[in-house]
């Protein structure tokens, strides 16, 4: 139905799609696989109209077309289903999803179309992130989508909420649509895809029926390498590191964002905290980083953290990956100067820029940030290498405890190794750490101890071994009573 | 591309956008009946050959140097000022405070110097506490700032600081003699106020680049988020910023009462419109202070060139106004269309 022949694209200083052919067929489900500046995202903005190949073409039904904006693409019945839902968020699901409706001049009070996976009539503000992305999905396919584009659509999913939409992605597929599924999750791409075309440097590394396909062969195709057996969690040591009783913080808005968590952690210790996205996370984080006030005892080596700055508890031993990357990193910095976030103020009244050189090269060489030197700028790097940037920093301290928001959110399965491995060395040394992850697995491969935020109310934790994955799923949707 | 040349490919975006300028500000002045290009000649060869022109636009540079250094600082934390138009005549203000009302002594011109930055920063003190405080955005508070600055020096120059040897104009005494700066033999140039312009934007440059404060500046610039991570106090950082180019401009105006005009005047006299014409210059600049040095002269060279179009063409002097109007937006159009470029690829 599809076909996208030869396309190549350059940047200034890198290829990012070599010669790539990508067939689709109606009624597929084909996965693109691949890490983290892989080419995944360049080659579906250009299918998507959203860049302009260099070389190669796109074939729509046998015929070449071109592509070059997003509503010739919508034109053509390509649809992308963004990852962070692009809708508006003070309007009910039904004038969403007459967005962007044509025909006539006034607009029908009611798209008409087979049940709505949603009420109508809620606004999108209230609803969860997996409900505004069946939103849209409905409006993709109200808008008559042949193929469904979907970049990254479990990374804001709750375990039970991806069962759900890849039942969804079935139904639609049986109606004739080819989707695409960007992902960088193994088990996703084995468990939904029908077909799997693997990239890797922006090159095709290679296409599999999914009945061909083994996970190790995909882990090679992807990576160029066998990855490396994980790292053994160490028992944690004795005595108290962290000891928060009835923490409660508020959001932006003033609204109580955490109702009361209540844990302490030994040295060595790692506390998995899991959670639907928007569950008082970020919150929690943000209070015990310094970053926001809250009520309660939270004491670091039995002495309170209450009131003090973020650079103030660094210089006590509590580092902070946060949520996001942009948080961490100046894109308009270089490296090294990335890297001296936290030291900066040491070096008395003149920055020492050649110390700062030599420590960002020793860096970039102990934590394997792909970047040419000290002074390439943090926007130029992939995803993966601004978080290596940020761990670097932070895990260069003198560390007794950190605080690790989806410390490995969106980066490529080369990184996520190192990452886990640099988590749990830290570990084995001593450092407390509490992990706030989206990712189930990550979870269970690296806590000691699990527990669940719900609605703002954190429940455990208890010994990982002592919950399984679907009761898991049931807390983090509120459905256990425990 | 290798790596030389894209560094270089901006420079080539903004030279191509300076042309474009020419181009356009030449259909105006087509429109007075005059030849361009004769115009342009005529500016060039005022601004680099003759050495009368030469000093007029070293002149001009002074201003722009001073308040485009502090303005790149500003710029480069995020504070938008873009009245240093009002801050330099309070600047004025400040200094002709010190020479006419206070003994003259060898200190005086010094004094005269901090009162003006002092003045200035002042000034520029509202819309910051407002912006860090209340978020009421400073280009609103900068720019409505700048008349109330006029009116003030219009008061005082017709009302109580009105001078008693002076007839029927609307100026106060002219300072002491001692009082005022020397100058380059024959010209206008009050050298000791270009060198401190020069200074200031080296000492800017290390402060930006050197310091752990001008590092805390970058990163509250450009990412507010990264520097809440890091506990950098933002309102601080930005709050300083915007002092610090109230002062700059303070020095300027406290430069051209000193230097030229020995007494407090018409705001219209005091300022070529230095304050509007420093945006450009610090724009240019690119969050770099030491580039001043560059874009003063040429925003500078402008300047003067009104002077000659004046004189020479019989044209308004405001058409600089045109001018750097025109500049400023192919600039600007120029730079996003850049960005837009390297976001899409070629």
């Amino acid at each position: 139905m599809l076909e996208l022949k030869g396309i190549t694209k350059r940047f200034p200083g890198v290829v990012a799609n070599d010669r790539v052919d990508l067939t689709l067929r109606a009624s597929e489900v084909h996965a693109l696989l691949g890490e983290n500046g892989a080419g995944k995202t360049t080659l579906m903005s250009i299918l998507y109209g959203l860049q302009r190949p260099d070389e190669g073409e796109i074939h729509l039904d046998g015929r070449p077309v071109r592509i070059h904006s997003p509503r010739e693409a919508l034109r053509l019945g390509l649809s992308l289903v963004p990852q962070h839902p692009l809708l508006v968020e003070r309007h009910t699901v039904a004038e969403n999803l007459i967005l962007g409706q044509r025909g006539s001049f006034f607009l029908p009070r009611r798209p008409h179309q087979q049940p709505l996976p949603v009420d109508p009539d809620a606004r999108v503000e209230d609803l969860s992130a997996g409900q505004k992305q069946q939103v849209e999905i409905a409006r993709a396919l109200l808008r008559g989508a042949r193929v469904l584009i979907l970049d990254e659509p479990t990374s804001v999913l709750a375990p039970p909420e991806v069962d759900q939409l890849f039942a969804h992605l079935a139904a639609i597929k049986a109606r004739g649509v080819a989707i695409v599924f960007i992902s960088h999750k193994l088990d996703e791409v084995l468990a939904l895809s029908d077909r799997i075309t693997v990239l890797r440097g922006g090159k095709k590394v290679g296409e599999r029926e999914r009945r061909d396909a083994t996970r190790d062969d995909l882990v090679r195709l992807m990576v160029g390498r066998d990855l490396l057996p994980p790292t053994a969690v160490s028992p944690p040591g004795p005595g108290v590191r962290l000891d928060v009783q009835g923490l409660e913080v508020d959001a932006d808005n003033g609204r109580r964002a955490v109702r009361g968590a209540s844990f302490t952690l030994a040295p060595g210790e790692v506390l998995g905290i899991a959670g639907v996205a928007g569950s008082g996370q970020r919150e929690l984080a943000e209070a015990l980083a310094g970053l926001r006030p809250f009520r309660g005892r939270a004491l670091l080596d039995g002495e309170s953290i209450a009131g003090c700055s973020p650079a103030a508890l660094f210089a006590r031993g509590l580092a902070h990956v946060p949520e996001d990357r942009a948080t961490g990193a100046v894109p308009a910095l270089n490296v090294a100067e990335a890297l001296a976030l936290r030291t900066y103020r040491s070096t008395g009244p003149r920055l020492d820029l050649s110390r700062m050189t030599s420590e960002a090269e020793r860096l970039i060489r102990e934590f394997r940030i792909a970047a040419p030197g000290p002074e390439t700028p943090v926007r130029l790097l992939s995803g993966g290498n601004v978080q290596r940037t940020i761990l670097a920093r932070e895990l260069s301290g003198s560390l007794r405890a950190l605080i690790a928001v989806h410390p490995t959110y969106g980066v490529d399965v080369g990184a996520t190794e190192q990452i886990h491995r640099l988590l749990v060395e830290r570990a084995a040394q001593g450092v407390s750490v509490v992990l706030v992850t989206e990712n189930i697995d990550e979870l269970y491969a690296l806590s000691h101890r699990v527990a669940v935020l719900f609605e703002g109310t954190l429940r455990g934790p208890w010994p990982s071994a002592e919950v399984n994955v679907e009761r898991l799923g049931r807390l983090m949707t509120g459905k256990d009573a425990a | 591309m290798s790596g030389d040349l894209r560094r270089l490919a901006p420079l080539g975006v903004y030279g191509a956008a300076i042309l474009v300028a020419f181009a356009l500000v030449g259909g105006v002045l087509a429109g007075f009946g005059a030849s361009p290009l004769e115009c342009y000649e005529a500016i060039l060869h005022a601004s680099f050959v003759d050495p009368q022109g030469r000093s007029e636009v070293l002149r001009r540079t002074i201003p722009l140097l001073l308040i485009g250094g502090g303005l790149t600082v500003a710029f480069r934390a995020g504070f938008l000022n873009i009245g240093a138009e009002g801050q330099l005549l309070l600047g004025a203000v400040g200094a002709a405070a010190v020479a006419l009302f206070l003994p003259a002594t060898p200190a005086s011109l010094p004094a005269m110097f901090l009162a003006g930055a002092i003045a200035g920063a002042l000034w520029a003190f509202p819309a910051a506490w407002l912006r860090t405080h209340l978020r009421v955005h400073e280009i609103l508070t900068t720019l409505m700032l700048t008349p109330v600055a006029e009116y003030l020096v219009v008061y005082l120059i017709n009302g109580p600081w009105r001078g008693e040897h002076v007839r029927g104009f609307s100026y106060t005494d002219a300072f002491p003699e001692r009082l005022q700066l020397p100058v380059l033999e024959g010209t206008l140039v009050h050298w000791p106020t270009l060198a401190l312009g020069a200074a200031l934007a080296a000492a800017l440059q290390v402060l930006l680049t050197h310091t752990p404060a001008g590092y805390e500046l970058r990163v509250a610039g450009s990412s507010p988020k990264v520097a809440r991570y890091a506990g950098i106090p933002i309102h601080r950082v930005v709050f300083l910023a915007g002092i610090l180019s109230g002062g700059a401009a303070g020095l300027a105006g406290a430069g051209e009462v000193a230097g030229i005009h020995h007494r407090l005047l018409e705001p219209a006299q005091v300022s070529l419109g230095y304050g509007y014409t420093a945006i450009i210059v610090a724009w240019l600049a690119r969050g770099r202070p030491l580039a001043v040095l560059l874009t003063a002269p040429l925003l500078g060279a402008i300047l003067a060139g009104g002077d000659t179009l004046k004189t020479g063409f019989n044209m308004p002097f405001r058409i600089i106004d045109v001018f750097s109007g025109t500049l400023l937006l192919c600039l600007i159009t120029a730079e996003a269309l850049w960005a837009r470029r390297e976001r899409r690829g070629p």
